[in-house]
């Protein structure tokens, strides 16, 4: 499949959004999406035969601050039936950055968007598990945001351990196992 | 006989434990010794060198993304210098590509040497670890040669190499070739049909094919289980599709399955070497002729003007790339690597963002040992072969 049919058909697969090609100088064939668009893309993407693309390949995110729309969420995904590379971007404001998960998708999303979210502060919704996954839990500040410093003195605010009774830790455990939908 | 009351044990696996393989920590929920839930935690080692890139120029980069993943330190800066050949639309000369394919092939045997040695070492076959090491110590001494830096050489340049091949390099690589084929034979008498070695993987760590692809798996996790993705043979790079090899795979996913596809890439990796080897000269052009990018050679500086002032210039400013973006797809020792490479058109890069093949692997952790033996743990993580260099970055 050359360049134009595949992003004519997948207009085809999304015909409610506007899918634009973006030039691309390396494997991957670029397009924009609009962010409503992503959970229906992205079903489209893995389930019809003719794209078949299972492998997620990669998930991240870029800060153009401070141009707006600021922010750039990034899919590389990977046909291996078909042998081709797609990417697909998302453009999203600085002052509402989120975008929908595509976990259910593709279940490699999982991390991705954790570190996303927690390295930009893009939030996922509907996102199983919407933890840091990188930095400490009680970390302020999104560190790969363009407008986060470099170099920061902070005090440790985590020196001391949590104290908890055995039975607070268990209950802890269940809801963090329910709430990672199990 | 009186019913014993029994109740589930979470056990603290990590972050301080020999065999995570750097600082994971994995908490487990154990039903006797059967793992009923695993939940790994990561970024103990998170160093923000992404964020460091982006204050760096461009070639001092490479030294920073070899200690991502520090067991393949050559391929992920080859990575990076294609990412970035991509972005300035250069292309590099025909021996610079054979010299990177030998590079890259010797750093997959190297890697899969420590993995051998430290996964031998956890299911009790600690002989192996030692015979490992060993011949891990000639590729070491390689890199000595080539570079004067035995893990981190920094051989790699955008445009190049930093260098021309040192005197007595053919031989020594030669040397480790012949000497690498019998001893790898020897590896395979001490596991491949070693009693409790395939007690130990067989049907231990399974996962599907439909699972590997779905969480994100690739390299020799993914042939393991019997998906044929081998970037090298997908989306060929430096000349790849010129050179005869296999994609060796297997199709049960275990852990013994990973071992067999290891060993037996390692012995792909030798023939590419042997034909890369075949076609390098011992003397030759090394990087392109482009004076915006590479230095140039020592002698002119210290005898003409323009290239005194080319020297100061590329190594006070740098050069600067085209605005855009790149990720060229490699195939490192852990599978599909790559960075994803923005440029805004000045000589410092906007954003550069890894492909991490061990952070998709410790996801699908759980996947394989929930169910499984607490024994089972250790054989399960020694066989994704994660770097936490990789994971956290």
């Amino acid at each position: 499949m050359d360049v134009d049919t595949l992003v004519a058909s997948l207009q085809a697969a999304v015909p409610e959004a506007q899918i634009e090609q973006a030039p691309s100088i390396d494997l991957q064939t670029t397009v924009y999406v609009p962010r409503d668009a992503v959970p229906a893309l992205a079903r489209a993407l893995r389930d019809r035969p003719e794209f078949a693309f299972t492998l997620l390949a990669e998930l991240t995110a870029v800060d153009y601050w401070p141009k707006e729309p600021r922010y750039e969420v990034v899919y590389v995904v990977v046909s291996i039936a078909h042998r081709l590379r797609l990417r697909v971007k998302v453009r999203l404001p600085a002052d509402d950055p989120h975008v929908a998960t595509v976990c259910d998708v593709w279940p490699a999303a999982n991390w991705l968007e954790r570190e996303v979210w927690d390295l930009f502060g893009i939030a996922f919704d509907g996102h199983p598990d919407p933890r840091r996954l990188l930095m400490p839990e009680d970390w302020q500040g999104y560190p790969l945001r363009k407008d986060y410093p470099v170099q920061i003195r902070m005090t440790p605010n985590a020196s001391e351990a949590l104290q908890v009774t055995e039975d607070e830790f268990r209950s802890n455990l269940m809801k963090d196992r329910l709430t990672r939908g199990r | 006989m009186p019913d014993i009351k029994t109740e589930v044990m979470t056990v603290n696996m990590g972050p301080q434990h020999p065999s995570t393989h750097g600082v994971l920590r994995l908490v487990l929920e154990l039903d006797g010794e059967t793992v009923l839930s695993a939940a790994p935690t990561i970024g103990f080692l998170h160093t923000g060198i992404e964020k460091t890139t982006e204050q760096k120029k461009w070639q001092q980069v490479i030294p920073l993304v070899e200690r991502m993943d520090y067991l393949s330190a050559q391929s992920n800066s080859m990575a990076f210098c294609l990412s970035v050949e991509r972005l300035l639309g250069v292309e590099v000369p025909q021996r610079v590509r054979d010299i990177r394919v030998l590079i890259a092939e010797l750093q997959r045997i190297n890697s899969h040497l420590v993995w051998l040695g430290t996964h031998g070492m956890e299911v009790g076959a600690v002989s192996v670890m030692l015979y490992c090491f060993r011949e891990r110590e000639l590729l070491l001494n390689i890199n000595e040669l080539l570079a004067g830096f035995r893990l981190f050489p920094s051989y790699m340049r955008v445009g190049g190499l930093r260098e021309d091949l040192p005197r007595g390099f053919h031989a020594a690589v030669v040397a480790f070739l012949d000497r690498f084929g019998p001893k790898l034979d020897e590896y395979e008498d001490l596991l491949t049909k070693n009693e409790i070695y395939l007690k130990r993987t067989q049907d231990v760590g399974v996962i599907s094919k439909e699972a590997a692809v779905a969480y994100g798996l690739v390299g020799p996790i993914a042939r393991a289980a019997g998906v044929d993705y081998d970037v090298r043979r997908y989306f060929p790079y430096l000349g790849y599709e010129t050179y005869d090899f296999a994609v060796p795979t297997q199709t049960k996913g275990d852990v013994y399955s990973r071992y067999l596809v290891r060993v037996a890439e390692m012995r792909e990796s030798m023939k590419i070497c042997r034909q890369a080897l075949a076609r390098i000269t011992p003397t030759g052009i090394f990087a392109i002729d482009d004076p915006r990018i590479t230095p140039p050679p020592k002698d002119r500086v210290y005898t003409e003007m323009e290239a005194l002032i080319q020297h100061f210039l590329i190594y006070s400013q740098g050069f600067t790339v085209p605005a855009g973006e790149a990720y060229v797809p490699v195939e490192g020792p852990r599978g599909e690597q790559g960075f994803y490479v923005v440029s805004d058109g000045t000589n410092r890069p906007w954003r550069v963002k890894s492909r991490p093949p061990s952070l998709l692997a410790c996801q699908a952790l759980e996947q394989m040992i929930v169910g499984g033996l607490i024994a089972d743990v250790i054989a399960v993580i020694g066989s994704i072969d994660v770097v936490m260099g990789d994971v956290d970055r």
